[in-house]
C-alpha cells in the first residue's frame, strides 16, 4: 500500500432531478403533499433530496456504518463515495484504491461461463494480464462450482449464481471498501464461509463503509455509526451510542421486520 | 485459509467539486479519454460480446449479416442499374460499396444513441471512464462492417476489380471515421440519456440523409447545381473520401476540406458538451 486511504466529504449534497417522469403532475403533487423530501431547483424542476449537506471525514482504521430507513440515502451516498454520482454541491476527496459492493451481478452476463465472466471482471477492474490467472483461480476455488465454470451462468442455479458473484465482488482486495446490505443475502452453509470471506476482506481494508439494516452486523464490523434520514445526518458518533440511539428511536423499524 | 484475497485494486485518487470550473472539468473530461483508452481491452471484449450476444445459437452467426447485405446489394443492384440505365458492371461494385459502409454509418449513428443508457447497471454501480462505452459502439459496429467487408470483395471479384494502390487512400479517411464515430458516441450518448426522444428523431434524420447522400444513386446523374448543394451534405464528403479511392475515382480536394471541416466541428461540439456533461450522465442514464 503506497499511501493512506483518506476520505473526505464537505458539505456535500445530491439532488436528483426527476427527468424522465411527468414533472407536471409530480409539481401538483408536492404542492398537495408539501413533503419535505421534494423539490424545486434553480431551473424549476422537481427534485429529490438523495443527501443534504453531509460532511464525513474517515481515515485509515475507521470502520464507519450506515443505517436509517428505507429511502434515507444510504446507498446514494455509499454510490458519491464510489465517484459514481458527482457532488451537485459541495466535495468529495477519496484516496486509495477502492472497491465498492453495491451490485451483486455487476457486469455479469448470463451467456457467458463462469471462467469468462471471471475474465471479463478482471477487465472491468483494468487488472493487468498477468494479475487474471490469480484472479481466476481463486474465484474458482472459492464458489466451489467445479465443472460448471466452464458451463454458461444461464443453466446455473439459483444459488450458484450468489455463490459465482460474491465470489467475483470479493475477489479484488482494496484499500477502501464499501458495502451495500445485497452480501447478506444466500444460504446458511454458504454465509458462514462468505462471512468468513468478508471479514477477511473488512479486516485487510484500511476504511470500511457498511450500509445495512442489520443493526448486530453494525455493531460487530463497525466502530462509528452515521445515522441517516432523509438524507440528513441526525447523528454520527461510536457504534453502540447512535446504534442504541437509533433503535431505540423507532421501536418498530420496518425495515427490521423485513430482514 | 484457502479463501485468501490476493488480488489488489489499482490505487486511484478522486477529489470532485461541484463548482468546479472549466478546466478542471476539461481535466476530468480528459482523464476519462485517458483511462478509458487504458481499458481498450475491455472495451474489445464487451464490443466483441454484443455480436456475440446478437447472434447466439445462430450456426452462422454474425455472416447471416454478411448474406442478408450480399442479397439486398444483389437485388438492388439489378434493379436500379436497369431503372438508372447503367451498366451492371459498372454499378454493381459501387452499390456494393456503398450500401456497406453507410450500413456501419446508419447502425453507427443510431445506436450512439444507447452508448450510455445501455451500460446502465454498470455506470450505476462502478466508477468507469464513459470512453469506454464509446469505443465499445465503435468496436462492435467495426466488427459488423469487418464481416460486411466480404461482399465488397465478392463483388469486386465477380467483375475482375482489384485492388490498386491508390485504395490505401481510403485509410486515412476510414482513421477520420473511427475519430468522428468516438466524438458522436459521446455526444449523442450523453444527449440521449438525457433527453429520450432524440433517438427517434436520429433515426429518422438518417433515413432522410440515406435518400439525400448518393448511396444507391451516383453523384453523377444529379445537375451541376445538384452536385454543387451536395457540399452542404456531411455525409456526402465523409462517405466520399474511403468510397471514391477504394472505386478508384478521384476525389476533390473540397470533399477532403469538407469532411474535415465537418469532422472538427463534430468533436469541437462533441467535447464542449461532454467536458459540461460527463458529472451528469450517471444521474441521467
Ligand atoms: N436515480 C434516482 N432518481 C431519483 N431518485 C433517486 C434515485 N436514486 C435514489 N433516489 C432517491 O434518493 C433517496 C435515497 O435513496 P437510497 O437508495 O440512497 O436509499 P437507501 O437509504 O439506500 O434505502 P434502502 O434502505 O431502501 O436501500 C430516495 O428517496 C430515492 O427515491
Ligand atoms: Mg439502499
Amino acid at each position: 500500500m503506497t499511501s493512506r486511504a483518506l476520505i473526505e466529504v464537505k458539505n456535500l449534497s445530491v439532488l436528483f432531478p426527476l427527468y424522465h417522469g411527468s414533472s407536471r403532475s409530480l409539481k401538483k403533487m408536492v404542492v398537495a403533499a408539501a413533503s419535505g423530501r421534494l423539490a424545486q431547483d434553480q431551473q424549476q424542476r422537481v427534485v429529490v433530496r438523495a443527501l443534504t449537506d453531509i460532511n464525513v471525514h474517515l481515515e485509515s482504521g475507521d470502520r464507519l456504518g450506515l443505517v436509517g430507513s428505507n429511502g434515507a440515502g444510504k446507498t446514494t451516498l455509499l454510490r458519491v463515495l464510489a465517484g459514481i454520482y458527482e457532488p451537485v454541491l459541495g466535495s468529495l476527496r477519496v484516496r486509495g484504491s477502492l472497491n465498492a459492493l453495491l451490485d451483486p451481478n455487476l457486469g455479469m452476463n448470463m451467456e457467458l461461463t463462469g471462467r469468462e465472466n471471471i475474465l471479463l471482471r478482471g477487465l472491468y477492474n483494468g487488472l493487468p494480464r498477468s494479475a487474471l490467472p490469480r484472479l481466476e483461480e481463486d474465484v474458482a476455488e472459492f464458489a466451489e462450482l467445479s465443472d460448471f465454470l466452464d458451463l454458461p451462468v444461464r443453466i446455473y442455479s439459483a444459488g450458484m449464481v450468489v455463490r459465482l458473484g460474491f465470489a467475483l465482488a470479493t475477489a479484488i482486495k482494496p484499500q477502501i471498501l464499501l458495502m451495500d446490505e445485497w452480501f447478506l443475502a444466500g444460504d446458511a452453509v454458504f454465509m458462514e464461509k462468505a462471512r468468513m470471506r468478508l471479514e477477511e476482506m473488512v479486516r485487510g481494508a484500511d476504511i470500511l463503509v457498511l450500509s445495512s439494516h442489520q443493526n448486530e452486523i453494525v455493531r460487530q464490523w463497525c466502530s462509528r455509526v452515521l445515522w441517516l434520514d432523509q438524507g440528513k445526518v441526525l447523528a454520527d458518533g461510536p457504534a453502540d451510542e447512535v446504534l442504541n440511539r437509533y433503535t431505540g428511536s423507532i421501536p418498530h423499524h420496518p425495515a427490521d421486520a423485513l430482514v | 485459509m484457502s479463501s485468501a484475497v490476493t488480488t489488489i485494486a489499482p490505487p486511484k485518487e478522486l477529489h470532485l467539486r461541484a463548482d468546479m470550473t472549466i478546466a478542471t472539468r476539461n481535466r476530468w473530461a480528459m482523464a476519462d479519454l485517458a483511462d478509458g483508452m487504458h481499458l481498450w481491452r475491455l472495451a474489445w471484449a464487451l464490443g466483441w460480446l454484443d455480436i456475440r450476444l446478437r447472434y447466439r445459437g445462430s450456426m452462422l452467426g454474425p455472416f447471416w449479416l454478411t448474406i442478408s447485405t450480399g442479397v439486398m446489394v444483389a437485388a438492388l443492384g439489378v434493379l436500379y442499374s436497369t431503372l438508372f440505365k447503367i451498366e451492371l458492371k459498372e454499378y454493381l461494385p459501387f452499390l456494393a460499396l456503398s450500401q456497406v459502409l453507410w450500413g456501419f454509418l446508419a447502425a453507427l449513428v443510431s445506436e450512439a444513441c444507447g452508448v450510455f443508457t445501455d451500460a446502465e447497471g454498470v455506470i450505476r454501480s462502478v466508477r468507469m471512464p464513459f470512453f469506454v462505452f464509446s469505443m465499445r459502439g465503435l468496436i462492435r459496429n467495426a466488427i459488423v462492417l469487418g464481416h460486411n467487408i466480404v461482399v465488397i470483395v465478392v463483388v469486386f471479384a465477380i467483375f475482375r476489380m482489384w485492388p490498386h494502390p491508390g485504395s490505401l487512400m481510403a485509410l486515412p479517411g476510414l482513421l477520420l471515421w473511427a475519430i468522428d464515430a468516438l466524438a458522436l458516441t459521446l455526444l449523442l450518448g450523453g444527449f440521449c440519456a438525457r433527453f429520450r426522444d432524440i433517438q427517434p428523431i436520429v433515426n429518422s434524420i438518417m433515413q432522410i440523409a440515406f435518400f439525400m447522400t448518393p448511396v444507391i444513386w451516383k453523384p453523377n446523374q444529379l445537375s451541376a447545381s445538384g452536385i454543387a448543394n451536395l457540399a452542404f451534405n456531411p455525409f456526402y464528403d465523409l462517405l466520399e473520401i474511403v468510397r471514391g479511392p477504394i472505386l478508384g475515382s478521384d476525389i476533390a480536394v473540397t470533399t477532403w476540406i469538407g469532411a474535415c471541416v465537418y469532422s472538427v466541428a463534430l468533436c469541437a461540439i462533441s467535447w464542449a458538451f461532454f467536458v459540461r456533461a460527463r458529472g451528469r450522465i450517471a444521474f441521467w442514464v
